[in-house]
């Protein structure tokens, strides 16, 4: 570690891991996209999945996501071996997954959006009826609490911000019990504020004692929260580094696969 | 924290808004304009016409009752992202398939409106499965089946009867308990009594001299509110209304979240499909016959209503109280103008001005409302 952070670090060494996955193939017709990964996740840790376009990351979250079925490998959820046949399995277990677009419908009010597919109901007459007042409520109280001021829950997401935008979701995903939390490229598409807005939201989390799985192909927002950093290249792990064992020279060069990458900075003078 | 300062200077950019402003921001706007707009206009210029008495009020709430009937199932498909053409064709069928089943195949008349209402829901469904199984856009998949249904309706009544008109349906229908949920009246003994008591036109001479001009409220207008009650709560009270926004706001985002889109928009198919067949059963029941250009064109009305009711074209908003009052300026103008004495051509023109001033107003809200660029 080259600089410290002003994020306090979870210190889950100790502690059992919440997934374990094993040795994780997978094959696309001729194409191999994962060439037997493994990786694990302990509660309260912010795990960060590093890699170049192209190496395998979105292929791996969405085999621990449920999307896709391991070709080979296994995947242990609490120490028990897991099968995710959909996606919904996964959520049930407390994975949940928040994408970079498509989280939130910006039409639809805030309050809507946070209980889309969750709604709370109240019954009136027989007949379930969606319990608006507790979902504003309830709403209201989750953002204070990520720190967004809402002028009211009727606010279209539409209104607020990139960096809010994927707060709520993450709020959404820590409210309804996700234990692990994968966060694909959060920050890809956000200005330094909003930047600094999501890595704020995500030590918020972490301190709850969610897992949370980061995938970046930016080193300097990894480092600024990431107790671990696995990286991936051509579908394979690179290796796993624990927090101020590696700098982020060293971490920028095993994403581009060294060579050329060392090369061009020599030329740019050391911007990329 | 880090997020603290950040949020405190993203709150000063939030403006309060007056009361006033967020009352009037919402997706009705536009409809509430317009329908002020339209009644001021006729209230004005057309009061001496009849417009406004007993019998010129049900001949306008009439034909708007039946542009809302299928508004609201419009409405709430579009609200879930998708479009139905079928709609005027679908009219046309079910009237037809009464009439067949009634008439000429001589079923009793509840048995007739059950099966065509069990088999005009089926094909909506059928709509909405090939929709959302092949992912194509339901602009062309219901375009297809506007013109294999009215086909239908052409070639079955000029195959059985040598003819594209069938009646006789009132007198097959005479005394059905169906049939007087679709073509009966409510409230005649309220009529009556408004007409004994001169509050209301009554015949002056003939068969029914002394009886009032206007002697109930038709089952069609009591449909009308029942579809506009039911979307309504539906759609702003419900886990489903939420689900109906969601699939047609973001579908991928819906389906990560968990919501079972695919369902909620081949229900809203089957929904409209339904408002279809009541639409239709109406008219036969109340016309005593079934024709096959029946329902010409009333997708596009269906459309033009829902939309000057502040619905988004492209689904995930929008309002059934909206489409309802786009529905009854449809209704007004249309009667209205014919009232006024005005060139009967002149009703394109007038409502193409309505339709273009409540958009843009409905567009502008949107944006105020949604954060929309």
């Amino acid at each position: 570690m080259t600089e410290d952070t002003k994020f306090h670090h979870g210190d889950a060494q100790d502690q059992k891991p919440i997934i374990r996955m094993v040795d994780i193939q997978k094959h696309f017709g001729s194409v191999i996209a994962l060439a037997g990964v493994s990786f694990d996740l302990k509660p309260g840790e912010c795990h960060c999945l590093l890699g170049d376009n192209g190496a395998g990351k979105s292929t791996f979250i969405k085999t621990m996501s449920g999307v896709h079925k391991p070709t080979a490998g296994e995947i242990f959820f609490e120490d028990k071996p897991m099968h995710f046949e959909d996606p919904r399995d996964a959520i049930a277990a407390g994975i949940a997954t928040v994408h970079q677009h498509l989280a939130m419908i910006p039409l639809m009010s805030v309050s809507r959006n946070f209980f889309m597919g969750n709604e709370p109901t109240r019954k009136v007459a027989g007949i379930n009826f969606f319990d608006k007042k507790l979902a504003d409520e309830i709403t209201m109280e989750e953002m204070r609490k990520m720190g967004i001021n809402l002028r009211g829950p009727d606010q279209a997401v539409g209104t607020l911000s990139g960096g809010e935008r994927q707060t709520v979701a993450i709020a959404r995903a820590v409210h309804f019990g996700a234990k692990i939390l994968i966060l694909d490229e959060p920050t890809s598409a956000l200005g330094v504020r909003q930047t600094s807005n999501v890595l704020a939201t995500i030590d918020k989390v972490r301190s709850q004692g969610v897992g949370v799985v980061f995938i970046s192909h930016n080193v300097r927002h990894a480092l600024a929260v990431g107790d671990r950093f696995t990286v991936l290249n051509r579908g394979q792990t690179l290796g796993t580094a624990k927090r101020g064992e590696i700098s982020p020279e060293e971490l920028q060069d095993l994403m581009a696969g060294g060579q050329e990458l060392a090369e061009l900075e020599g030329s740019l003078g050391g911007t990329v | 924290m880090a997020g603290s300062a950040q949020t405190a200077s993203g709150d000063e950019r939030i403006k309060e808004i007056s009361p006033l402003r967020r009352a009037l921001i919402r997706p009705e706007l536009g409809g509430m304009v317009g329908t002020v707009a339209v009644f001021t206009f006729f209230l004005l210029f057309a009061f001496d016409s009849g417009m406004f008495t007993a019998q010129g009020v049900m001949n306008w709430s009439v034909v708007s009752a039946q542009f809302m009937i299928i508004a609201v199932g419009a409405c709430l498909l579009m609200i879930a992202g998708e479009f139905d053409l079928s709609v005027g064709s679908m009219i046309g069928f079910a009237g037809m398939m009464i009439a067949i089943f009634s008439v000429t195949l001589s079923w009793p008349v509840w048995m007739a409106i059950i099966v065509t209402f069990a088999l005009c829901v089926s094909i909506g469904a059928v709509n909405g499965y090939i929709v959302v199984r092949t992912g194509l856009p339901s602009f062309i998949v219901t375009l297809a089946f506007l013109f294999i249904l009215r086909g239908f309706t052409i070639y079955l009544p000029q195959t059985i009867e040598r003819k594209t008109i069938i009646g006789g349906i009132r007198d097959v229908a005479e005394g059905d308990w169906l049939a007087s949920v679709f073509g009966g009246k409510v409230g005649q003994g309220f009529f009556v009594w408004l007409g004994d008591n001169g509050l209301i036109e009554t015949f002056e001479r003939g068969t029914r001299q002394g009886q009032p001009v206007v002697d109930g409220i038709p089952m069609l207008l009591i449909w009308a509110l029942v579809i506009i009650i039911f979307g309504h709560v539906l759609l702003t009270k419900t886990k489903f209304g939420n689900w109906i926004f969601a699939s047609g706001g973001d579908a991928e985002a819906a389906r990560n979240s968990g919501v079972p889109v695919n369902r909620v928009k081949v229900l809203m198919f089957m929904f409209t499909a339904f408002c279809a067949t009541v639409f239709a059963t109406c008219q036969v029941m109340e016309f005593g016959s079934a024709g096959a250009d029946r329902g010409l064109l009333k997708e596009f009305e269906a459309i033009i209503a829902v939309v000057i009711g502040g619905a988004l074209l492209t689904g995930g908003y929008g309002s059934v109280l909206g489409a309802a009052l786009g529905a009854l300026i449809f209704g007004v103008v249309q009667q209205g103008l014919f009232f006024a004495g005005v060139e009967s051509s002149l009703f394109r023109v007038f409502l193409g001005v309505i339709l273009l001033g409540a958009v843009i107003l409905n567009t502008y809200i949107r944006r105020i409302i949604t954060g929309e660029r």
